[in-house]
């Protein structure tokens, strides 16, 4: 447990009947970080986050915020700004009456004018401040949730939770939005915590993304050391495309495809395994001296994905740039090696 | 979809039918108050400005919209309350509370009456003979009718989530409830309200067998002595809760939640 740390979730623990929705969580997050909480459905992240803001009960754990034990307080005493996940704006209220709302509150009650010139700020700084006077069913869901974003923001949360904000937006929109809320975050500093279940999402936005699994946390790393070294295989597997690749281990490297990786923490220490290899970490080129034949080629952009049918029957997805891939059509013969990086290896 | 010309004189000729259907008795009820007595032609208001000179009429108007006023009271400060406090907390309890709520639709009024009427006894001897005691029993008997609006109306929006969001605002239950819920809902509390309004002023059985002189019962009783007071006082009652109803808050209120529902 670090003694910086801003939030502390602490052994978490929550049952819903059968199932296990927090089995004994912990999480520590740095003033001003943005934590991503990413996981498949059902694995306690909302839990997490609903626990976080008050709205969720524990059997048991603690909760510390700013070194204060918040397990027990009620949600409108905590300080936290919420988005969640399906518009949630006052319909009977514009735009800046949200905003304005918790402002009215006893708990954060500000004059008139501040108030006003509060949210005529944040609905600036969401970029609708022409919006200010409209209804919600007058904007689109993306406008929704920017002004939902604007009123949690309005009451100078301690901890900004978002959870899945973007996921009922259409693809554009969302991608938009995402750096929009990054930028809105890095200028206004607060701590927050952003519940996905989309990984693009969380690697696109975060300081660092904590990955969970059936009520605990399996990783919480940066983006980049999540990606490339995982400690352990659902990590491995729910972030990004990996290959299982026949692998020997031992000394602390592995032979894949004749080539010496070391392994990262959390793989087998010995024997044989599955090494789990992201698609670009393959070296393919047309060679006299073949171990495989392309099966399929997808063009995508700046890439082009190889489905590659390997001798020994296994099968698969590498990336290499386009511009290298000009003789690499369907059923060229080619010769797939591996780049010199720390792989995970998981028992076969 | 723009109707075709068969398709519009089929609509007119239906609006045509209901209308006659609908204001046939109305016209007949002032055609009747309206005539004079014997074989004199013209027509006379005397049953209209008799209303007026009946004391009993006005009394029992007054107490009427007496009870009226309390019974709304009760549903804006009791019933409404309450079912937003059980769909947002108790949800286990819904399906019990709307059971408990449709009751008093399956219980015959005779039923009710018989029930409370050694409770009315009792109130008349040692609380009040008022009419506006009926209110508790009215109170009860729309409950079928507020709980159908008000679900229905708390089904149309994510109530749980905004009551939520203003939670993590600062808002406390109270103000959650008084101040979000309500409001998002306002359009199914006056429905629930006004259909509620209009079956407490209609009300005779009970009032008639618990011997208190509401409206309904004045009109009744004024039938028996001229039949042209009692149907204008029924006509005058009538128009003054079709009025009511037509000025329900419905439509645009509706369309701003269901289109923020859905945007």
């Amino acid at each position: 447990m670090s003694n910086s740390a801003y939030v502390q979730l602490v052994n978490l623990s929550k049952q819903f009947g059968k199932v296990r929705a927090l089995a004994g969580l912990n999480v520590d997050i740095a003033e001003g970080e943005l934590v991503a909480l990413l996981g498949p459905s059902g694995c306690g992240k909302t839990t997490a986050l609903r626990a976080l803001a008050g709205l969720q009960d524990l059997d048991a754990g603690q909760i510390i915020v700013d070194g204060k034990d918040i397990t027990f307080m009620a949600p409108n005493k905590r300080n936290m700004g919420m988005v969640f996940q399906a518009y949630s704006l006052f319909p009977h209220m514009t735009a800046r009456e949200n905003v304005e709302y918790g402002l009215r509150m006893k708990a954060h009650r500000t004059a008139s004018a501040e108030r006003s010139k509060r949210s005529g700020e944040l609905l600036e700084l969401v970029g609708l401040s022409t919006h200010a006077n409209h209804y919600p069913h007058q904007m689109s869901g993306g406008q929704q949730q920017r002004v939902a974003l604007a009123r949690a923001l309005a009451i100078q949360p301690k901890v900004l939770l978002l959870d899945e904000p973007l996921s009922a937006l259409d693809a554009k929109v969302r991608t938009q939005l995402r750096e929009e809320i990054r930028r809105i975050q890095l200028e206004v500093g607060t701590t927050t915590v952003f519940v996905t279940h989309d990984q693009e999402e969380a690697l696109g936005v975060a300081d660092r993304v904590g990955v969970m699994k059936q009520g605990i946390l399996e990783q919480i790393a940066t983006p980049s050391e999540l990606y490339e070294r995982p400690q352990s295989a659902f990590v491995a597997e729910f972030v990004g495309l990996t290959n299982p690749i026949s692998a020997n281990v031992s000394a602390g490297n592995a032979e894949v495809l004749g080539v010496r990786v070391p392994v990262v923490k959390g793989s087998i220490e010995s024997g044989k395994g599955l090494a789990l290899i992201r698609p670009e970490w393959f070296h393919v080129e047309a060679s006299s001296s073949t171990n495989g034949k392309i099966f399929a080629v997808s063009f995508l952009g700046s890439t082009c994905r190889l489905t590659i049918d390997l001798t020994d029957g296994t099968r698969i997805r590498a990336q290499v740039p386009s511009s290298g891939a000009s003789n690499l059509g369907i059923g060229a013969s080619v010769n797939v090696t591996l780049k010199s990086l720390p792989v995970f290896v998981k028992g076969a | 979809m723009k109707l075709s010309i068969p398709g519009r004189i089929f609509r007119a000729f239906i609006i045509l039918v209901t209308g006659l259907y609908l204001l046939g008795p109305l016209y007949g009820m002032l055609d009747f108050s309206t005539k004079p007595l014997g074989l004199e032609g013209g027509r006379t208001l005397r049953a209209w400005t008799a209303i007026g000179d009946n004391p009993d009429v006005a009394s029992s108007l007054i107490a009427s919209f007496s009870i009226a006023i309390v019974v709304m009271l009760l549903v804006f400060l009791l019933v409404v309350p309450t079912v937003i406090w059980v769909h947002l907390k108790l949800p286990a309890f819904r399906r019990p509370m709307e059971l408990i709520c449709l009751l008093p639709l399956a219980i015959p009024g005779i039923v009710i009456v018989v029930g409370i009427a050694p409770l009315y006894r009792w109130i008349s001897i040692n609380v009040t003979e008022s009419p506006v005691s009926l209110s508790g029993v009215y109170a009860m008997l729309i409950l079928p009718y507020t709980y159908r609006s008000l679900s229905a109306a708390l089904d149309l929006v994510d109530v749980a989530t905004l009551a939520e969001a203003a939670r993590t605002l600062g808002a406390s239950t109270m103000r959650t409830i008084f101040g979000v819920v309500m409001p998002t809902i306002r359009s199914g509390i006056m429905s629930g309200v006004v259909i509620s309004l209009a079956l407490v002023l209609g009300e005779f059985t009970i009032s008639a067998l618990l011997a208190f002189d509401t409206l309904q019962v004045v009109i009744y009783l004024l039938g028996r002595q001229d039949g042209k007071i009692a149907v204008a006082v029924a006509l005058s009652a009538l128009l003054f809760v079709f009025a009511i109803l037509f000025a329900i808050p419905t439509t645009k209120r509706q369309r701003v939640i269901l289109d923020a529902d859905v945007a």
